[in-house]
């Protein structure tokens, strides 16, 4: 008779029906979503506001740099008395407060009240720079448009060479694609691996166990716990990708169009900044991202990601799912929890530095051994810095271990589930390992 | 009768021999062997420790033996029997978050229940106990009373031919007791076979047929209830006697010994105890002579003091 399907069923429809779940879906992915659209929406934001300069500018020579936008009007001041002016500041509820006291030295100050805002501050300091900059021109005389013209602009197209030919490629994209897939592994192996636990040791503490096992057999009870929580987890991270790619598309599709004249009036008046946009937009940056994101190798990365959270989650799970069994509540679990949680959390530490040498013996051995390899080794194929044989060994042990873990958490599981009010030693796990 | 029914009727429906179990430094069962019968409930007995639970759990499955072999229905145990087995632990309870109905139906599908025929039995018991308004809510927010009953109905809905009850009553209010006592007679003038595994001698004296107690890992006791009561029998009567009770006394020889005497006006109620082999006629005969017998009993000792008897006899 065999009951996993039931089983799982149970698992996975009574979490997935909590509130917990329901609001954790949701909010995910429009927390994901604000981390891609908040800046922009930011940015908007800022730009909306009116604020006023005031300028006092003893030497009466940079007046011509401060033309007034749509967006920061300066006026000026010829108050000579510094306390005066700036009594006459705060009375008048300007954002802040220029003062030019000499050509020669640069002596320019910006005061404010609160913290200095620094679009204002960048504003003004690009005005003085494009402003002294033409009266330097003039000056050694330069011809500003001959100068302009003679600027050259290089980009510098990144190539991997493949069996198939050479493709575009971002260096960024794929160091990006490899943490966040080392860090999604990590949190959804620890969450869910916990889950496991929790979900042996209510069980326990409800003693609905003993009911369940006569009529399923100890492994059945866990092997059913933990494939419905995996399938938890894959669902809770369908949806956030799915719900987080519907939300940034909705949001942009809806503002991007308001978006972008205000874009380029900001583009207008900082030309600092109005050069990075040009690089995005242009032959820069931006098609180098796409065509990286378009080039790049996802079967792999995928069919990878798959295979090792997969065998990480199975490896821990079922590690967690033995504690569970082997303690009475959740405060005993500590010193088995430890030695289990370990290799995780040094996993995840050591994959930023693995970042920067992922062909070092450090990526190499994390990736190689079972309790990390789930983390690191798909960041590795990631960035395409693996040998395939080291794949290949990496996968191979992750199944042995995960079998011999699964083997190792049932014996413990089965009795450990029947055990009662006894604290657990690991002398006494070894001994239940022997038990028939 | 029909031949068919008579056969069935005196089938063993259950038989362990010899079972040992061993834990790391002590023995849990020593060679024990029971065997119930069709359609009879039999009292599992024994003091904490001795070794019921792991007898229970070797005939469910949950634990095996290291030596000896458990027959049901005339078949070595095999995983397919588990569907024909009902078993309500002593340790029990429920998921607290799940709804009563939907945990019910889980566990009767676990039984290898078809949804629907579960839905429709259980909708009979849940009817049965007047508990139907249950269905929809969680199990936290049940009394622990009303838990016990929908546990009841988790261990019979499949409709098990073996029933085993772990201190089944536990919990329970003599209300419910009664409720649950007649139900369980009830599973067996249909037919069902019962262990019920219990400290409250009570209980046993009304529903048991047959026992078997267990002390210290070892079986030290079993069969018919009538016929071990009268095994344990200690030879004592009670009697209510008006009449001269001095010149009885005194006309009384040894074999025959008072063990107390209330007087009330000119009414003794006294307990005699027989020496082993002799006729209470005789005591009878005797009496009459000083006066008259108004009530003469056997004193049969109790389950209760069978049990206490038996098991300090065997420490």
């Amino acid at each position: 008779m065999n009951n996993i399907p039931l089983i799982l069923k149970r698992e996975y429809f009574t979490r997935v029906k909590k509130k917990s779940f329901i609001i954790m879906t949701i909010v995910g992915p429009i927390l994901m979503a604000a981390l891609f659209i908040a800046p922009v929406w930011l940015a908007m934001a800022d730009n909306d506001e009116v604020k006023t300069v005031t300028v006092y500018d003893k030497t009466g020579k940079y007046i011509e740099a401060f033309e007034s936008t749509e967006t920061l009007k300066f006026r000026f001041t010829q108050e000579q008395n510094a306390e005066k002016r700036r009594e006459d500041f705060k009375n008048s509820g300007d954002n802040a407060l220029l003062t030019i006291l000499d050509t020669l030295s640069n002596d320019f100050v910006l005061y404010s009240e609160k913290t200095p805002d620094i679009s204002i501050k960048e504003q003004i300091s690009s005005n003085l720079e494009h402003f002294l900059e033409d009266r330097n021109y003039k000056k050694l005389g330069i011809d500003k448009a001959k100068l302009d013209s003679a600027k050259v602009k290089v980009t510098i197209e990144t190539k991997t060479l493949t069996a198939e030919g050479e493709k575009t490629s971002s260096a960024e994209l794929p160091i990006a694609i490899g943490f966040i897939s080392a860090f999604i592994i990590y949190m959804f192996i620890f969450m869910y691996g916990v889950q496991v636990m929790r979900g042996v040791i209510e069980e326990k503490v409800n003693r609905v166990v003993e009911v369940l096992i006569s009529s399923v057999k100890p492994f059945q009870l866990m092997a059913g716990k933990i494939i419905g929580i995996a399938l938890v987890a894959l669902t809770q991270f369908l949806l956030w990708a799915v719900l987080t790619g519907i939300i940034v598309g909705f949001v942009y599709a809806a503002f991007g169009s308001s978006m972008m004249p205000q874009g380029q009036d900001l583009s207008q008046i900082q030309n600092i900044s109005s050069q990075q946009v040009e690089n995005m937009m242009g032959n820069g940056q931006f098609s180098e991202i796409f065509l990286g994101l378009i080039n790049f190798d996802w079967a792999t990365m995928i069919f990878t990601f798959l295979i090792f959270f997969a065998g990480g989650y199975l490896l821990y799970a079922s590690l967690f799912a033995a504690i569970g069994a082997a303690v009475d509540n959740e405060t005993d679990n500590q010193q088995f929890m430890l030695p289990v949680t370990i290799p995780l959390i040094l996993a995840i530490v050591a994959a930023q530095g693995i970042i920067k040498n992922p062909d070092g013996a450090l990526a190499f051995w994390f990736s190689i051994i079972p309790f990390t390899s789930p983390i690191i080794m798909p960041m590795r194929v990631a960035m395409g810095r693996f040998e395939v044989w080291e794949l290949a060994l990496s996968v191979g042990l992750l199944i042995a271990t995960f079998t011999a873990t699964i083997w190792l958490a049932a014996k413990i599981y089965k009795v450990g589930i029947l055990m009662y009010g006894k604290k657990i030693s690991y002398k006494e796990l070894w001994k239940w390992l022997k038990y028939k | 009768m029909t031949f068919e029914n008579y056969k069935y009727k005196h089938m063993k429906i259950l038989e362990t021999q010899n079972i040992v179990k061993q834990f790391e430094n002590h023995r849990a069962l020593s060679e024990v062997s029971i065997s119930v019968e069709q359609g009879t409930i039999f009292g599992l007995l024994g003091p904490n420790g001795a070794g019921k639970t792991t007898l229970i759990r070797i005939i469910n499955q949950i634990t095996a033996p290291d030596e000896g072999n458990v027959f049901l229905f005339g078949e070595k145990l095999k995983p397919e029997h588990i569907k024909n087995i009902g078993y309500l632990p002593e340790e029990r309870g429920l998921y607290k978050k799940m709804k009563v109905g939907e945990q019910a139906m889980y566990f009767a599908q676990l039984k290898g229940m078809s949804k629907s025929d579960a839905k429709e039995k259980l909708k009979d018991w849940f009817r049965k106990f007047d508990i139907l308004s249950w269905w929809d809510k969680k199990v936290e927010e049940l009394s622990k009373g009303m838990q016990q009953k929908v546990q009841f109905i988790i261990t019979v809905v499949h409709e098990p031919k073996l029933l085993i009850f772990d201190e089944p009553f536990s919990g329970f209010d003599p209300i419910n007791t009664d409720i649950l006592k007649k139900e369980i007679l009830t599973l067996k003038e249909k037919g069902a076979s019962v262990i019920f595994s219990t400290h409250n001698m009570e209980s046993v004296e009304e529903v048991c047929d047959n026992i078997a107690l267990i002390n210290k890992s070892k079986k030290i006791l079993d069969g018919k209830v009538s016929d071990i009561k009268n095994q344990f029998k200690t030879h004592i009567f009670e009697i209510v006697f008006e009449g001269n009770f001095n010149k009885f006394s005194a006309s009384l020889t040894a074999d025959y010994k008072i063990l107390d005497n209330v007087q009330k006006e000119n009414k003794s109620t006294l307990r005699v105890s027989l020496s082993e082999g002799k006729n209470p006629n005789d005591l009878l005969t005797k009496m009459l002579q000083f006066g008259n017998i108004i009530s003469f009993n056997e004193l049969i000792p109790s389950m209760h003091d069978v049990f206490i008897k038996a098991v300090n006899g065997n420490n």
